[in-house]
């Protein structure tokens, strides 16, 4: 690589550590400071009466939202690269086919068809959304695991044997850190798309920063819908970037 | 001497042995049915047991028996095997549901009028169970796509035989699509209307953009960080953040009010799903027209194509089957978020969804949820289809690689 082209990765990647620092200020100002909003809304929403959604503070509803979504990306992750591992391991290679597929078919599933689903299956409230959300989330995780794993060259691996490793060090040293960049897309993909379902979530009854938004589109009150839509947006734009930051961290001989 | 040619192995296919094992534990452990005693309050459970008759009981072990032995490989050839398998699926697939609804027949002759039987979790693992011992053995035998299709249309006319007799009529989902059926129609023509016209706009938006984005190198980073931001934001955000806006320029301009364009309904949905699509298809017309072999392009010039002729007769059918999975991806995607457009006034099947759970009626929002998902299966099933029917056949890639 030049150094005149290291230098404009560097950059670049120095401007993008600076968009996701704003963003992400912004959205820990937001959700503390959304009350301090109130006159702005106001002023916007005049025929409104009450602009500030108060049933619940956005700190509280950030941090169920958060929660929603770290619950649920934990339980797709850890299956999600378990399930991987195994099938690209001797013993399971066998289920490779049927998991790739089982993968492939279950993403075209709409999300909201499946949280809605989830609700005969668990009742109302944090447990169905939960259910759908790890659900949902384990098959871009599998999917990756598997491609990333199967990009190991063959010849990487022999040469690993060669030099006396053990499967185990060869699975720990060689294949997990030369497939951890596409294992973290899969995971990227999986914890934006749980993000969007969880603001579906408070229609099943998870509280979410769906909430506000959903109960704004039931009373016709804008302001409401605002405050959810762009709180949840900023979460979904701050969490990419980070992904896509951690992602590069692990791109070797780029 | 068959087993010479494998390596002897108790269980040849423990795939499908996994899925014998999971049709059993279902079918034994799993309620089959339940049975309420109204539309709203949840049923009580009815084991397999109570509700297969015995020759279907007898049946179902018959099945589990040829699947198990076409599982163990022994002293049969794969293909039979797998031929076996297939067979013994079309048999389950059938049983399934004529169990289901005869048990609804029966239980529901000398019950209340208003008494519901739906089906249970039993009856969806041994469904899903079936279709995926298809797959599987559909995946092993690997027959040519004429005979997987007649194969898929087989499996199919079985489904669509149970659903048009009376056979599933008594079951509560079919009674609640009898009483709903001019929406359903309504509602799933509106589903597919959003989807069409908002795939139409962005095709004629996204092709060029692509296209700028393989001509102007300088343009298709910019591009991409815009169009990716849509991608990650959440849909429901999207529509809700479209209403303020629209809602104001409607009330500024009557003519657009007078179009039906609105803070809520068609227009929020419709400009939505097509911020929406523009990625996929923008960046799968780049990589189709990027991936055209350099050499190919001037061999055309050489030819005295000019730059125009190039474009339509060689750079875009052989970037077509790249451009296609791009539609494929957005038309499964569409289908899902015309679901949360329900939420917006937009109407289509996810109307269902959100109406059934707002009256905990779970027959309404499986009317919207299960037809949505086989529409998108069907759709990406199809477009699967089309994107290899657009690939160059094999001769012709041997030749030009």
């Amino acid at each position: 690589m030049s150094p005149a082209l290291s230098l404009r990765r560097l950059r670049s990647a120095s401007q993008g550590a600076g968009v996701l620092i704003t963003l992400g200020v912004l959205l820990v100002a937001l959700t503390l400071g959304m009350g301090q909003l109130e006159p702005l809304f106001r002023a916007l929403f005049p025929s409104v009466s009450n602009p500030l959604y108060t049933r619940d503070s956005y700190l509280n509803l950030m941090l169920a939202h958060l929660g929603l979504v770290a619950v649920s990306s934990l339980i797709s992750v850890s299956i999600g690269i378990a399930a991987g591992l195994f099938v690209t391991r001797p013993a399971g290679r066998e289920f490779e086919p049927m998991v790739s597929s089982l993968a492939a078919i279950g993403q075209t599933f709409p999300p909201a068809a499946v949280l809605a689903i989830a609700v005969p299956l668990a009742g109302f409230g944090f447990a169905p959304t939960i259910i759908a959300l790890s659900l949902y989330g384990l098959l871009p995780v599998i999917q990756n695991t598997i491609t990333g794993l199967n990009t190991v060259p063959e010849t990487t691996r022999e040469a690993a044997r060669g030099n006396g490793m053990s499967a185990w060090q060869i699975l720990w040293r060689i294949e997990l850190p030369l497939a951890m960049r596409v294992i973290i897309a899969g995971i990227r993909v999986s914890v934006i798309i749980n993000i969007g379902t969880a603001t579906i979530g408070s229609t099943v009854g998870a509280k979410s920063l769906g909430t506000p938004l959903i109960a704004g589109l039931v009373s016709n009150n804008l302001a409401y819908i605002i405050q959810g839509a762009v709180l949840v947006g900023l979460l979904a734009i701050v969490a990419d970037l980070a992904f896509e930051r951690l992602e590069r961290r692990f791109s070797f001989g780029g | 001497m068959p087993a010479a040619e494998q390596p002897t192995r108790l269980i040849g296919n423990r795939v499908l042995l996994t899925l014998v094992i999971t049709c059993l534990l279902g079918v034994g452990l799993l309620p089959f049915a339940s049975m309420a005693p109204n539309r709203l309050l949840s049923g009580q459970s009815v084991s397999a047991w109570v509700a297969f008759e015995p020759w279907q009981l007898a049946t179902l072990a018959g099945l589990l028996v040829l699947l198990t032995l076409a599982a163990c490989e022994r002293g049969l050839s794969r293909q039979t095997s797998h031929g076996l398998a297939l067979a013994a699926a079309l048999g389950l697939l059938a049983l399934d549901f004529v169990a289901l609804g005869g048990y609804a027949h029966r239980a529901l002759a000398e019950a209340s009028p208003t008494a519901r039987v739906s089906q249970g979790s039993a009856f969806w693992v041994l469904l899903f169970a079936t279709g995926l011992i298809m797959v599987d053995a559909l995946q092993r035998l690997r027959p040519p796509p004429l005979w997987r299709a007649l194969y898929a249309a087989v499996a199919l006319l079985i489904v669509v035989a149970c659903f048009t007799t009376t056979l599933l009529s008594p079951l509560s989902i079919m009674r609640e699509f009898a009483n709903q059926r001019g929406n359903f129609v309504d509602e799933l023509l509106r589903h597919l209307t959003l989807v069409a016209g908002a795939l139409m706009p962005a095709l004629a938006i996204g092709l060029p953009l692509g296209l700028l984005a393989r001509r102007r190198p300088g343009a298709r980073n910019a591009l991409f960080s815009v169009l990716n931001v849509f991608q990650t934001l959440p849909s429901i955000a999207v529509f809700g953040l479209l209403i303020a806006p629209l809602a104001a320029l409607a009330a500024a301009l009557p003519w657009l009010r007078e179009l039906g364009v609105g803070g809520i309904g068609a227009a929020p949905a419709l400009i939505a799903l097509v911020l929406y699509s523009l990625l996929p298809i923008v960046r799968n017309t780049y990589a189709g027209l990027a991936g055209v072999a350099p050499g190919t392009l001037e061999a055309a010039r050489g030819m005295g194509m000019t730059s125009g002729q190039i474009l339509w007769q060689v750079e875009i059918p052989l970037a077509l089957p790249v451009i296609l999975s791009g539609l494929r991806i957005v038309t499964v995607q569409a289908i899902g978020l015309t679901v949360v457009a329900a939420l917006i006034g937009a109407g289509g099947l996810g109307a269902f969804i959100f109406q059934g759970l707002g009256q905990y009626a779970i027959d309404l929002v499986l009317l919207g949820a299960i037809p949505t998902i086989v529409l998108a299966v069907v759709a990406d099933f199809a477009l699967q289809l089309l994107v290899a029917l657009s690939r160059p056949s094999r001769a012709g890639q041997g030749k030009t690689t």
